[in-house]
Parts: structure tokens; sequence; C-alpha cells
């Protein structure tokens, strides 16, 4: 099953494109002309992505050099830890909307030092597996179209996250 | 965001002042520059890449194909989009990307689908309920099998990696319905 879907992943991509250049000349574009148009727009968008980019990287990386996510995950460590979470979980569900490639770097520490098969990891795994990058998702898709009047979208995000994490840990639970 | 900014910045830097971390702070703040520049570079290739191919559905019509087929899907999570609006396809792609776990693709397709959405956008700057409902369902990350973590679980030698996978969709099934009942309710109060 795994591996039929993980086919199914790398061809899609490859039809997708070959489809959209047949079917273009059958229409009689001129796919080559058509995808430099296209492609012109590219640094445009990025130009308007960047500055968001670079405000919320900033204040994240800031606040996790600071000793100020420190304390956040210890606080909602006191939280959890009732409910029999590891504190590896915790941290991880504080660092996965915050940053992708430290949330990656993050899970494949947890699994070095707790082993591939404890509790920590498994929970790690499903928060890895059912969270994203909020923050970056936010800064790239609002900085696309210069969204500034946001109004309840951010604390939406963040009350989906927060239960987000309570629903893997119960999974987790059930489950292991 | 304003707020959430301000409280960050703020909170770090007096965490910063009495920790002594304040040589760790000022370093992660270029650190964070040189981040965003690295991502955004390779956003760059990636997005003008798909912008040159969604160029073609577009010049062909295709877009709006696509648009006409998905439409009974989308439409029922996106009340205001007219007709065979080039935006369903955008969105459409998008979530089939995600599904598939495609980041490269499914970014890269969400800008267009933002863009797209912002073209019915009567007031620029601000955002609409199809941008918010779009970018929850985003942040709710709809994956059908998390390749990279069973890549690094099989990496560390777990013995059945692919037991995560039922869990996992079950956990995000779960948390993504709930994101959406959470934006109406908010919905409801706010309006």
């Amino acid at each position: 099953m795994i591996k039929q879907v993980e086919y199914i992943s790398l061809l899609i991509i490859p039809l997708f494109i070959l489809f959209t250049v047949l079917y273009g000349t059958f229409k009689k574009v001129r796919v080559y002309d058509s995808f430099v148009v296209g492609a012109k727009e590219g640094p445009a968008i990025i130009l308007k992505i960047f500055p968001y980019l670079l405000t919320i990287f900033v204040a994240i990386k800031g606040f996790q050099a600071s000793g100020a996510f420190d304390f956040v995950r210890d606080a909602f460590y006191s939280l959890f830890a009732f409910m029999g979470v590891p504190i590896e979980a915790v941290s991880m569900a504080i660092v996965k909307p915050l940053s992708g490639s430290a949330s990656t770097a993050l899970f494949a520490d947890i699994v070095k030092t707790t082993g591939p098969e404890s509790l920590a990891t498994q929970m790690s795994a499903i928060i890895m597996g059912s969270a994203e990058t909020t923050f970056y998702v936010l800064a790239v898709y609002l900085g696309a179209v210069g969204i500034r009047k946001t109004r309840y979208l951010v604390p939406v995000c963040l009350v989906a996250d927060f239960i987000g994490i309570v629903v893997a840990v119960i999974v987790t639970k059930w489950f292991f | 965001m304003n707020v959430l900014w301000l409280i960050m910045i703020c909170v770090s830097i007096v965490f910063a002042i009495f920790t002594g971390n304040l040589e760790a702070f000022t370093k992660s703040i270029f650190d964070g520059a040189k981040a965003a520049v690295e991502v955004s570079l390779f956003l760059l290739g990636i997005v003008s890449v798909w912008l040159g191919i969604t160029r073609i559905l577009e010049d062909s019509g295709l877009i709006y194909r696509i648009a006409h087929l998905f439409k009974p899907l989308i439409c029922r999570l996106f009340k205001n989009i007219p007709g065979d609006h080039p935006s369903i396809t955008a969105i459409t792609l998008n979530v089939l990307a995600n599904l598939f776990g495609l980041g490269n693709a499914a970014t890269p397709l969400g800008i267009k689908a933002m863009q797209e959405l912002d073209a019915l956008n009567g007031e620029k700057g601000a955002i609409t309920p199809e941008m918010m409902t779009f970018i929850v369902i985003n942040t709710a990350s709809i994956q059908l099998i998390p390749f990279s973590v069973i890549g690094i679980l099989a990496g560390y030698g777990h013995s059945n990696p692919a037991a995560v996978v039922f869990p996992v969709l079950i956990a995000t099934t779960i948390s993504a319905m709930t994101a959406l009942l959470v934006l109406a309710a908010f919905r409801k109060v706010f309006r």
C-alpha cells in the first residue's frame, strides 16, 4: 500500500506536466513561450513574499535563541505532564508550527536519543506528520497577495494548532 | 499578526536579557535573515517553474476545464467562487499536491491559488473568507503518507515504520476538521 502511494507520488508530477504540454500543443498553444511568460512572474511574487518571510523568521529565530522558547516549552510541559506526555513531544509540538527544518532536525534527534520505538518518538512522529509549519504558510500565502488585514485568521490557526496537538496526543495514546 | 509579532519580539528580548542569551539573540536575528534569503531563493526557482506550467494550463483553457470538473467538490467549502473560476483549479491542484506529500508543488500552487482568490477580492489588502478557508486547510496539513517521518524512522532502525501511517491519517483528518470548525465558530462570533 505504502509502496503504491509512493509510486503514484513519484508519477503524479511528470504525468501532469506531460499532459499539460500535450494538451497545450493540441490546443495550438506555443508551450515554450507560454512557460516563459508564466515563469516571468516568479521574481515579482518572491519579492513580495520576501519581507514577510524575513520578518517572521527573525522573530522565530530570536524566540528560540533568547530562552523564551524553553520557558514556553516548560510551561506547556507542566500543562501536559499529567497526561503522560514526554517533554520531547512537547518540544516537537511547539517547534513544528514555527519551523520545518528545525522540526525535522528535532525529530531525528528524538529518534536517536530516545530510541525508534519509544513513546516520545511515536508521539513526535504523529505530531510531525499531522501538524504543519503554520507561520511559514501564513507568511508565504499572505505575503504573496499583500494581505495586511488578517482579521481573526491568526487566532483560528493558533487554536487549531493547539487542538491538533491534543488530538495527536490522544491518538498516540490510543494506538501505542 | 501585528500583535503576535510584537509579543514574540518583546518577550524574546526580555528573556534574552534575564537569561544572559543576549549574544545568541543578536546572532539569531542575522540567522533569521539568512534563512529568509535562502528560503526565498529556493522558492524563486520552484514558484517560477509552477507559474510556467500553470500558464500553459491557462493559455490552453485546461484550467477552466479542471475547474469545471472539481467545482462541485470545491464549492462546498468555498461558497463565493463564481463559475469555472481558475482559483478552483489552483486550489484542487494544491490539495492534491498536499495529499501526496509534494511540498515543492504544493506551496507554488498555493501561492497561485491565493493570487486567483485575490482577483475576486473587492477590498485589496484585506483577507476574504475564501482565503481564510484555504489557509486553514493548508495549515492543517492533509497528507496521505508522511514520507519524511517514515524515512527518518526507517533510518534509525524502527521495526515497522509504516505503522505511523494510520494514526497520522486519523490525527490529521480530525485536526483538519476541527480547524474548519474553529474557523466556522470564529466566523459566527466575528461577523
